[in-house]
This record gives C-alpha cells, sequence and structure tokens, in this order.
C-alpha cells in the first residue's frame, strides 16, 4: 500500500518538458531518494506534488485521495509538505514566529508557540529563536524550513536540497537528524546532489534526467546502472 | 485515512508552558504606551487654543486614515493607493444618512465601517483574482477611486458637485455628536477612535490572521504551502483597513459640517492615507500616528503659507496643491533618509 501514487505526470513550460510522464509509488515510512542532474526537473516535481504548481497533465494521489491539481494550501493540510530549494523565510519575523506560523495549523495560538519550540528544540535551532529569521546563516535557514515544514505535522515531507551549501561538518548532524526523523515514522522524499548522504539515507532512489524517471529501484544497484553513470558523466559525484 | 495522533513529526517533547523563551510581552508593551499616550494627549485641549485645537483634530483623522491604510497596506503587503474610496465611503455615508434621514453619526460609523469593508473586499478580491500585487494593484485601488468620484459627482442622490451641509444644532447632543464650537470633545471623540483604531491594529498583528497575513506578505509561496489561505488572510486585512478608514471619513463629515466630493473621494485624500504610514514607519504600530503628527501640523504650515505668503513667495498666493508637492517632496527625502520610516528606522537602531 504506498502513501504517495504519482502515474503519468507531467508538466510543460511554453515548449519545454520540465517533467514528462512521472511514475513514482512511495511506500509509507519510506526514505526515498530522487537523484538527477541540474535541471532534471527534481524541484519541478516537488512543486506539482506539493500543489505549488498545477500539472499539465497526470494524477497524485495521497493516502488515497486524487489530489491532482488541489492548491498548495489543502495539500500541506492534507498532511504533504514541502520544503524550499532556495529558502524562504518570512524576513519580518523571528525563527520561532516563523514555526508557530506552520504550528497555528493545527492548534490555538498560546499552544502553537509552545509546539513551535519544540520543534526547534528538535531541529537544534531553539537557542535561535529570538533571531530574526532574515538575519541566519545558510546552515540555520536549511533548518528552519525543515523545522516550519514539521511543525506542520506532515505525514510526508518533500525536502529539497536540505545540504546544500551546508559545509561538510553540517552535514553530518542535518543527516543524523533526517535518520531520527525517519526513524520516527516519517515519509520522506529526499532530492539532494550529496550522494554520500543519498546512499547513507535512502531505501528507495530514482534518478530524474530530462524530466523522465531514467531508473528506479534498490539504491546500490540503481547508481550502478550504466544509464545512471551516463547521464552523470561529467558531474563530480 | 489520516490519523493524526500517529502524525510522527508530533514525536518530540513540548518545552514547559512557563519556558522564559515562550514569553511575549509584545502586546502588553504596546498596550501600555497606548493608555500612556491616551493619558497624556487627553491633556492637550487644556493647552491649545481653539485655532491649534483644529490643526491637532485635522492630525487626529489624519492618523486615524493612515493607521487603517497601514492595516492593509503594511502588515498585509497590499499597497492602496485609492484610500480615498474608504474615506469617502465613510464621509458620504455619515453625510447621506444624517442630512437625508437624521440618522445619530454614531450609527453611521458603524454602517460605514461594514459598507466601506465590503466594497474593499470586493475591489482587493477582484485585484488579487486577476493576480494583480505592488504597483498594478496600486493603480488599480486609484482607478476605482477615482471612479467612485465620478460616480458621486453624477448621483442626484448624493447632491453631485455641491456635497452635503450639517445642520448646525441650536444646543449640544452628543447623539448627533455636535457641541460647541471648540468643545474639548471634539478633540477627544477622534482620539478615542484613534486609540481604538491602535487597539484593533495591536491585537490584529498578534491574531492568527494577522500573522498570515504579514506571513503572506512576507511570502506567498511559503505561505500557502504551510496550508495558509493566502486569500482570506489578506482580504481580512482589507476589510479592517477599510473599515477603520470609513470611521475617519464619518467624522470628518461631522466636524467640518461639510464634505464635497473632492474633500471625500479625491486623490488627495489617497496621498493624506499614504503619507504619514510612510513617513512614520510602515508596517509598524506606532509609525502611522507619529507620521500623522508630523504631517497634520505641516499641511497647516502650508496652508498658512499659501493664504499669506511672505513678500518673496507672494507668487504662491492662492495656488493649490502646494499640499501635495510638499508631501511628495517630504516623501522622496523620508525615503532616501530613514526608508523604514521615522518609528522604524529608531526602531531598529535601538535594537542593533
Ligand atoms: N517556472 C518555470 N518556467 C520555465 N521553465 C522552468 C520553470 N521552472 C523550471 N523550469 C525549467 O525546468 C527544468 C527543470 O528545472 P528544475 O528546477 O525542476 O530542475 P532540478 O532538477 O531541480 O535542478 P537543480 O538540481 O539545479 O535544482 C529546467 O530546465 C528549468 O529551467
Ligand atoms: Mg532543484
Amino acid at each position: 500500500m504506498s502513501l504517495l501514487q504519482v502515474e503519468g505526470l507531467t508538466k510543460t513550460f511554453a515548449g519545454l518538458t520540465a517533467v514528462d510522464s512521472v511514475d513514482i509509488a512511495v511506500a509509507d515510512r519510506v526514505f526515498l531518494g530522487i537523484i538527477g542532474p541540474n535541471g532534471a526537473g527534481k524541484t519541478t516535481l516537488f512543486s506539482l506534488l506539493a500543489g505549488s504548481q498545477p500539472p499539465t497533465a497526470g494524477r497524485v494521489v495521497f493516502d488515497d485521495v486524487d489530489i491532482t491539481g488541489w492548491s498548495a494550501q489543502k495539500v500541506a493540510r492534507a498532511g504533504l509538505v514541502r520544503t524550499f530549494q532556495l529558502m524562504r523565510p518570512f524576513e519580518s519575523m523571528s525563527v520561532l514566529e516563523n514555526v508557530t506560523i506552520a504550528s497555528l495549523a493545527q492548534r490555538s495560538r498560546k499552544d502553537a508557540r509552545r509546539h513551535a519550540l519544540g520543534v526547534l528544540e528538535r531541529v537544534q535551532l531553539a537557542q535561535y529563536a529570538g533571531t530574526s529569521s532574515g538575519s541566519l546563516p545558510t546552515a540555520g535557514l536549511k533548518r528552519l524550513e525543515l523545522a516550519r515544514a514539521l511543525a506542520m505535522e506532515p505525514r510526508m515531507i518533500l525536502l529539497d536540497e536540505v545540504l546544500a551549501g551546508l559545509v561538510p561538518a553540517e552535514r553530518a548532524p542535518m543527516i543524523e537528524l533526517l535518520r531520527e526523523l525517519h526513524g520516527d515514522g516519517l515519509t520522506v522524499m529526499f532530492v539532494e546532489h550529496i550522494m554520500a548522504a543519498v546512499m547513507a539515507l535512502s531505501e528507495r532512489l530514482v534518478v530524474m534526467h530530462d524530466g523522465r524517471v531514467l531508473t528506479q529501484g534498490v539504491p546500490a544497484e540503481v547508481i550502478a546502472e550504466p544509464q545512471v553513470v551516463e547521464a552523470y558523466l561529467g558531474e563530480d559525484y | 485515512m489520516t490519523d493524526t495522533t500517529a502524525r510522527p513529526a508530533a514525536a518530540h517533547e513540548l518545552p514547559a508552558a512557563d519556558d522564559p523563551r515562550l514569553k511575549d510581552t509584545w502586546a502588553r508593551r504596546q498596550l501600555l504606551v497606548l493608555v500612556a499616550g491616551v493619558a497624556v494627549l487627553s491633556t492637550l485641549p487644556l493647552f491649545l487654543g481653539e485655532q491649534a485645537q483644529s490643526v491637532a483634530i485635522r492630525t487626529l483623522i489624519f492618523a486615524i486614515m493612515a493607521v487603517g491604510w497601514n492595516l492593509m497596506s503594511g502588515f498585509g503587503g497590499m499597497f492602496s493607493f485609492g484610500h480615498a474610496a474608504f474615506f469617502g465611503i465613510g464621509a458620504y455615508t455619515g453625510a447621506y444618512l444624517l442630512v437625508d434621514h437624521g440618522i445619530s453619526p454614531w450609527i453611521s460609523m458603524v454602517v460605514a465601517a461594514v459598507l466601506s469593508a465590503a466594497v474593499g473586499v470586493a475591489i482587493a478580491y477582484l485585484c488579487l483574482r486577476y493576480k494583480l500585487a505592488g504597483s498594478y494593484f496600486a493603480l488599480a485601488t486609484f482607478a476605482f477611486a477615482q471612479m467612485f468620484l465620478l460616480i458621486v459627482q453624477n448621483v442626484d442622490a448624493l447632491h453631485k458637485t455641491e456635497g452635503f451641509n450639517v445642520e448646525i444644532l441650536p444646543s449640544d447632543s452628543w447623539s448627533m455628536l455636535q457641541f460647541q464650537q471648540g468643545d474639548p470633545l471634539y478633540f477627544w471623540i477622534p482620539l478615542a477612535i484613534l486609540a481604538a483604531a491602535v487597539l484593533v491594529s495591536i491585537l490584529y498583528v498578534r491574531s492568527r490572521a494577522g500573522q498570515y497575513a504579514q506571513a503572506v506578505r512576507d511570502d506567498e509561496v511559503a505561505a500557502s504551502s504551510l496550508g495558509i489561505n493566502t486569500m482570506r488572510a489578506r482580504l481580512i486585512a482589507v476589510a479592517l483597513s477599510c473599515g477603520v478608514t470609513a470611521v475617519a471619513g464619518v467624522y470628518y463629515t461631522q466636524y467640518y459640517f461639510f464634505v464635497g466630493p473632492e474633500q471625500a473621494f479625491g486623490s488627495a485624500v489617497s496621498v493624506e492615507a499614504i503619507v504619514p504610514a510612510v513617513i512614520g514607519g510602515i508596517g509598524t504600530i506606532w509609525g502611522p500616528v507619529i507620521g500623522a503628527m508630523v504631517v497634520g501640523p505641516l499641511s497647516e504650515l502650508v496652508a498658512t503659507v499659501l493664504r499669506n505668503p511672505p513678500g518673496f513667495l507672494s507668487f504662491l498666493q492662492g495656488t493649490s496643491g502646494l499640499d501635495v508637492a510638499v508631501y511628495a517632496t517630504l516623501l522622496i527625502v523620508i525615503v532616501i533618509v530613514m526608508p523604514k520610516g521615522i518609528f522604524g528606522t529608531i526602531r531598529d537602531r535601538w535594537r542593533s
């Protein structure tokens, strides 16, 4: 029984097909990695799943409900929440206020603030609770993206390059955190270029290229396939 | 289907309810400032002469308009260049109900606020529906305000270009909001309205609706991805904004005993709603009030100079529109020197 089922999902921008008849099934509580060269359509796929953009064709079923064409707001409230590759903090607000906005979806204002602080502790960002979100360094912003998504209490989370821009020393604790979240039962779709992290975390792996799914399956087997090696020729992984 | 209790990300410990990091004294501090400010300002009529009091009242009307404008344009991020429409709805609702139907201005304030909020929501919905943002949104609001001006000038029931004259009653009347000329109540009543408008701002900014509106202003895409109904958040900001501004309009008619199309719906009125907020600090509680305290006396100064210009400025005698030119200059200077306005800039200095 899969939690998320994607069938023939397609997105065309003025002649360019960014996502091309993608079929993916994600079982409940699975950690699914997605790799692919720049411009492969990974972020666009997330936008289609999360309702940030309407698909040109295809179907998205989440938790047995057809959510194709739903607004971002509705998808998020249904328990499927994304983060952004290019971080999008609410800059006029503090870190705690940013996360409280998400916590408010399920609870009263007073409870939301407390819940949000708990989430910040979980992602080790609590010491910045009162800091203006605009002044956080990259590593902090990445954690803030994650914290806001978690505060929605999603069943499934779409993580778009949460490790990008982190120095190697910052990566290990983030990878550890993701492993813990997954261990708690969160279903994860994880777009990432850093192969060590992808291989360490993913139970399933999807390779995208030119908008299409090149191949998918068990990570160790998938990356050994000749076509995958070829697609990545010249990429420094 | 989804079982919320099983949602895994809830698997974290809640901090203690009295964790000091959860303390938020902001609203309490603003309310204290509000009470103190009202207490101090309410003594003003004791010191002011009749002429100065009328300047102070004009300033209060500016302030109410600007606080209203700021709700939608500052906290909601939808820049209105047509708040004359909502001020005008207030001024004309008050005038029409009073002059033609003898209805108390207190009732008109409620009626006007509701009517103006409804009109504002309708206009904003149209603009947002068709994805007008930034300067396009501002232009659209300007166009609506101009349209209202034209309509009012051509409708018999609204006395076309003649406007309304309020009949002066022989004796004081609370219900009709009329007192002796120069009575301090003419100052205290708009002060109370301003205090109420600021109170609305303070409560709104910390409410769920207000937090959502600010999130949408900061980043609409991120906000919708966190489950926020962006349209609803914005329309609530618009409704409050237009409602507050309309009350200023009702009081205007009441205080000046007259309102015509230009005083109510003229584009200068839209500028008057914007300027104090921009000068004082957009998107802050106190910016519009502080800005009005600058603009109110200044507009009087300009008017005085025009009435009786010193020798070297004699060519200005009787010209009109100089006030708008002065506002424009002031705006440009402020935007260059203090892009966050007087209050916004001082607050940021204080914090750092
Ligand atoms: N809004 C848009 N309009 C037009 N083209 C777009 C739009 N968004 C994405 N594209 C194009 O679609 C293709 C896929 O982009 P996408 O951002 O999904 O790739 P990606 O796999 O996330 O790449 P990266 O690894 O660099 O983040 C690219 O060619 C991109 O230029
Ligand atoms: Mg991308």
